[in-house]
């Protein structure tokens, strides 16, 4: 079989048109002069209209290496050695000078956060300008170029849209300004650094489009770095994982996402929910090692079920195997055994004919006189779990405000165990309080850094209960216990903690005092995708033991399945469908429903579910 | 020196900075391992040194007349006289420790008052926040020293008085910025959470917010030390203070000013320890206001912090 790396060495058994673009070879980062590296042994290489994918967790050091292709490094990083050839030339080589020419002409760069990337106090018609005449003789006609490329960001370049500021366009927009400036030299590549995160579905799949259409009428080589796998695998042909500073894995999009090979690889694409069917979401245990800390054998070893003494001793080269490079010693023994399919899960029944535990008629909030939420009507049957979905400003945290009583400006009713609620928290009573427990979305706000875990989850015991410091202790270092968290975090802060781990803390304080009603809002999206399903995961599991109602709200479509038995639609404040998982989800009624089920980026699973010899799990899912 | 011996000890934890584990304590330590820290922290302790132990070294009684008016220095008296003839060193060695607790209650008051203010209208927002803050305005619309001498003038120079209106005489400024601080906080999740668990207000204020005000509370303290050291030595010069035999710096300086061709020590020595005491109190502010936000970090240290997200260390 043809080699990977080799068959990209040699450029003579090229097609003309399969013109390497980028060329990166040895790449290596450094903290400080001499310190430990931060990424390392980076090599790849992207053609004229093709895009590479570039993913991996948070801390993998793919933000690290993208910089680096454009011979920048933050401070504090070094460049210690290695080659970034674009259409021949390494840039690490340039001089200042030439290197500031290259930037924005020949590499171009699109920032993740559009709003802050823009100059808020120029219009839009100036930046563009500015982008191109920054780089004199580059462009013939810059009132021309700028209508140009404008429209080949689907943007209508009228002069109305010229005139206006970055904040009086749409995130979309925005988004599609910075590509247009990037487009705008005619680069030879462009580094794309999550360009789409903080976009709904729908505006992220047309920027996708865009991007992907725009490469490949211009011949341009992309990078693109993101930890959202479903949005890289339909983008990219080509796919590189990083873990620890290392890709680990790197060949066509097809063999990567649809056969892993790597250890890591494997446990991320059973980690990615899928909007098509219920999965059962496995994680990876325990975290990156970080720069300096890093174990002397393979990184990935000690949280690989595959993992030997050799691998624990000794660093993986990359293996050349099934046309792809992956760095893993056991690599052809992972092959060997069962394909990682993700065990399908059958949506349980709802429990049906009870008196619902929490019951929202009629509700509508507003902030100011600004409604946000109208009129919406909710269910929660007792020991079942709503999905709440909706995109960014839908009002769905809203609604869960109200149900708590955090948000006190709203009408209607909303009845807990057939009493109805008073609107505000204060004037509620402890027991209904302790009942209806809230996890927040961000666990790094929500756990005050200034108190012990211990001192956090035994907290709601006291004011709730009023119980002796005594059993205080013992139910909180159970409750730990549950959330799988060991005794000896009863003593750590907030910040000696991973997202994941912060996160299980504010799960167990909710579930420490035994509601009868838990209320997850967002809870994973701070999260990496592996630590979103051990969370996923974990909440389906105790809904079941502690038998409790549950509304999960969520703004990720794909997750809906893998945990919820019932759904409904937020859009603009209002339930556009309500119903079963499956009905709404298979079957939508509503156009909306049907276009966000449409936009959600899909990965490709690997092989046919059920297929393999998954044991126990598969046949545990068959059972109806 | 004798201040940065126990903050060189290498156990200093290098996370020292971050939160948990006797906040008050790690962020001074770490302040004072920024050389920035260590010359503000040699200045003060050199200057509490004299005062704290001056009492017990000084070679005469502060009231004892030994040499001439304006003496020059001599072995008698090693800094010559004062205008009364009286040992210059000795009044110096004497005249620091009351100026040292009048700051520092004045400190104090100033602190638990306005930062107690400020807490309560960040936290409480809507009247209560605007009656609390107009009242500041009104105050702060007045400066410093003219507050302070308007009271002494209302009710008599006593010490007590004196230390009262120095410290509410701060209240409005540190309300200021503590309030500022809570706004940020009161919004955080956790407060939150301890909302919905039915905590009375002055407990979220107290066990929830106030603990993670450390870091703006131990540099508004430090800077409001210094302004207590310079405001009551000057209420001192104009003559509200110890009654006159009693040494003190700020006195002194008023005392021997006439006689500062004969013999400047008589000014120059208080007039240098209020000041090295003032640059060395506000450097070591700096340095702690430094740390806590991190800029005194190292710049590989902040990078890697940025890169990997808020993991563990």
């Amino acid at each position: 079989m043809a080699g990977y790396e080799q068959a990209h060495a040699d450029p003579a058994i090229r097609p003309p048109e399969h013109e390497v673009r980028l060329d990166v070879r040895g790449l290596e980062v450094r903290l400080g002069r001499t310190g430990p590296d931060v990424v390392s042994e980076v090599s790849f290489t992207v053609e004229a209209g093709q895009v590479l994918g570039l993913v991996g967790e948070s801390g993998s050091g793919k933000t690290t290496v993208v910089l680096a292709l454009l011979g920048h490094a933050r401070r504090g990083l070094h460049i210690s050695s290695g080659e970034v050839r674009v259409d021949g030339v390494d840039l690490l080589r340039l001089p200042a000078a030439q290197l500031r020419a290259m930037r924005g002409a020949r590499v171009a760069y699109v920032p993740q956060d559009p709003s802050s990337a823009l100059n808020p106090a120029l219009r839009i018609g100036k930046q563009l300008k500015e982008a191109v005449r920054v780089h004199s003789g580059a462009v013939e006609d810059p009132d021309g170029r700028i209508r140009e490329v404008l429209q080949e960001a689907r943007l209508d370049a009228t002069s109305d849209l010229l005139r206006r500021y970055p904040h009086q366009l749409s995130g979309g927009q925005q988004q599609r300004v910075g590509l247009a400036m990037a487009f705008a030299c005619r680069p030879s590549l462009i580094v794309l650094d999550e360009p789409t995160t903080g976009l709904d579905v729908s505006t992220q799949r047309h920027v996708l489009d865009t991007i992907r259409s725009l490469c490949r009428a211009y011949g341009v080589a992309a990078v693109y770095v993101s930890h959202d796998l479903a949005v890289v695998g339909g983008l990219v042909s080509d796919v590189a994982v990083m873990y620890s500073g290392r890709i680990i894995e790197v060949g066509s999009t097809a063999r990567v996402f649809g056969d892993p090979l790597h250890p890591y690889t494997r446990g991320l694409m059973s980690a990615v929910p899928s909007p098509l069917q219920a999965t059962r979401l496995t994680g990876i245990d325990g975290q990156p090692p970080r720069p300096g800390r890093r174990p002397a054998g393979c990184f990935f070893a000690p949280r690989c079920g595959f993992a030997t003494g050799e691998c624990r001793s000794q660093q993986p080269e990359p293996v050349l195997i099934d046309a792809r490079a992956v760095r893993c010693m056991r690599v052809a023994q992972v092959r060997e055994s069962s394909t990682g399919v993700a065990a399908a899960l059958s949506a349980a029944a709802a429990a049906a004919g009870e008196v619902p535990v929490l019951s929202v008629r009629e509700v509508s909030a507003s902030y100011g006189r600004r409604p946000v939420l109208t009129g919406i009507d909710l269910d929660v049957p007792a020991e079942s779990c709503v999905a709440v979905v909706g995109e960014s400003g839908s009002g769905k945290t809203t609604l869960a405000r109200c149900i708590v009583g955090l948000h006190r400006n709203w009408t209607g009713d909303i009845r807990f165990e057939g009493a109805s609620l008073a609107a505000s928290a204060l004037d509620r009573s402890r027991q209904v309080l302790r009942r209806v427990q809230y996890v927040f979305q961000n666990p790094y706000t929500s756990l005050n850094p200034r108190k012990t875990v211990g001192q956090i989850v035994a907290q709601p015991l006291e004011q709730y209960l009023r119980l002796g410091y005594r059993e205080r202790s013992q139910r909180a270092a159970r409750a730990l216990a549950d959330v799988s968290l060991g005794a000896d975090f009863l003593s750590r802060y907030p910040d000696q903690l991973s997202g994941g781990e912060r996160q299980r803390v504010a799960i167990a304080r909710a579930l420490v005092v035994e509601p009868d009603l838990l209320i997850c809002d967002e809870v994973t999206s701070a999260l990496d995708v592996s630590v979103q399903a051990v969370i996923v995961e974990l909440l389906r599991r105790l809904q079941a033991e502690h038998r409790i109602a549950m509304i999960f709200i969520t703004h990720n479509l794909a997750l809906v399945r893998s945990i919820a038995q019932s759904v409904i639609v937020l859009r603009n404040g209002a339930v556009v469908e309500s119903g079963p998982v499956g009905q709404v989800l298979d079957r939508p009624a509503d156009p909306y429903t049907a276009r966000l089920m449409q936009d959600v980026p899909k990965l490709a699973r690997p092989g046919p579910p059920g297929a393999s010899a998954q044991g126990a799990a598969a046949s545990e899912s068959a059972a109806p | 020196m004798t201040g940065v011996a126990p903050a060189a000890s290498p156990e200093a934890a290098p996370s020292a900075t971050r939160a948990g584990r006797h906040p008050w304590l790690s962020v001074l330590w770490s302040a004072a391992r920024t050389p920035r820290g260590a010359a503000g922290l040699t200045m003060t302790a050199l200057v509490v040194l004299v005062a704290v132990a001056g009492p017990a070294v000084s070679p005469h009684s502060p009231n004892d007349l030994v040499t001439l008016t304006f003496a020059k220095p001599s072995g008698q008296a090693p800094l010559g006289g004062d205008f009364l003839g009286r040992d210059v060193l000795s009044r110096v060695l004497n005249g620091g420790w009351l100026l040292l607790l009048m700051a520092l209650a004045a400190t104090a008051i100033g602190i638990v008052a306005g930062g107690a203010a400020g807490i309560a209208a960040a936290y409480l927002r809507g009247a209560r926040d605007g009656i609390i803050m107009r009242t500041v305005d009104v105050i702060l619309a007045f400066p410093q020293l003219v507050f302070a001498l308007l009271l002494l003038a209302l009710l008599g120079p006593k010490l007590w008085l004196i230390v009262l209106a120095v410290g509410l005489s701060h209240a409005p400024a540190v309300a200021r910025v503590i309030r500022s601080a809570t706004l940020d906080i009161a919004e955080r999740d956790y407060v939150k959470v301890a909302e919905l668990q039915g905590m009375r207000p002055v407990k979220v204020m107290g066990k929830e917010i106030l603990p993670n005000l450390i870091s703006p509370l131990m540099v508004e303290a430090g800077l409001r030390l210094t302004y207590s050291i310079v405001i009551i030595a000057g209420l001192a010069f104009l003559g509200f203070g110890q009654p006159p035999p009693a040494a003190n710096w700020g006195t002194m300086i008023n005392e021997n000013r006439i006689g500062l061709q004969l013999n400047p020590w008589a000014v120059i020595v208080p007039a240098v320890l209020i000041a090295l005491l003032t640059i060395g109190t506000n450097t070591f502010t700096d340095a702690v206001a430094r740390v806590t936000i991190g800029v005194d970090r190292r710049p590989e240290e902040a990078a890697l912090l940025d890169d990997l997200g808020p993991e563990q260390t």
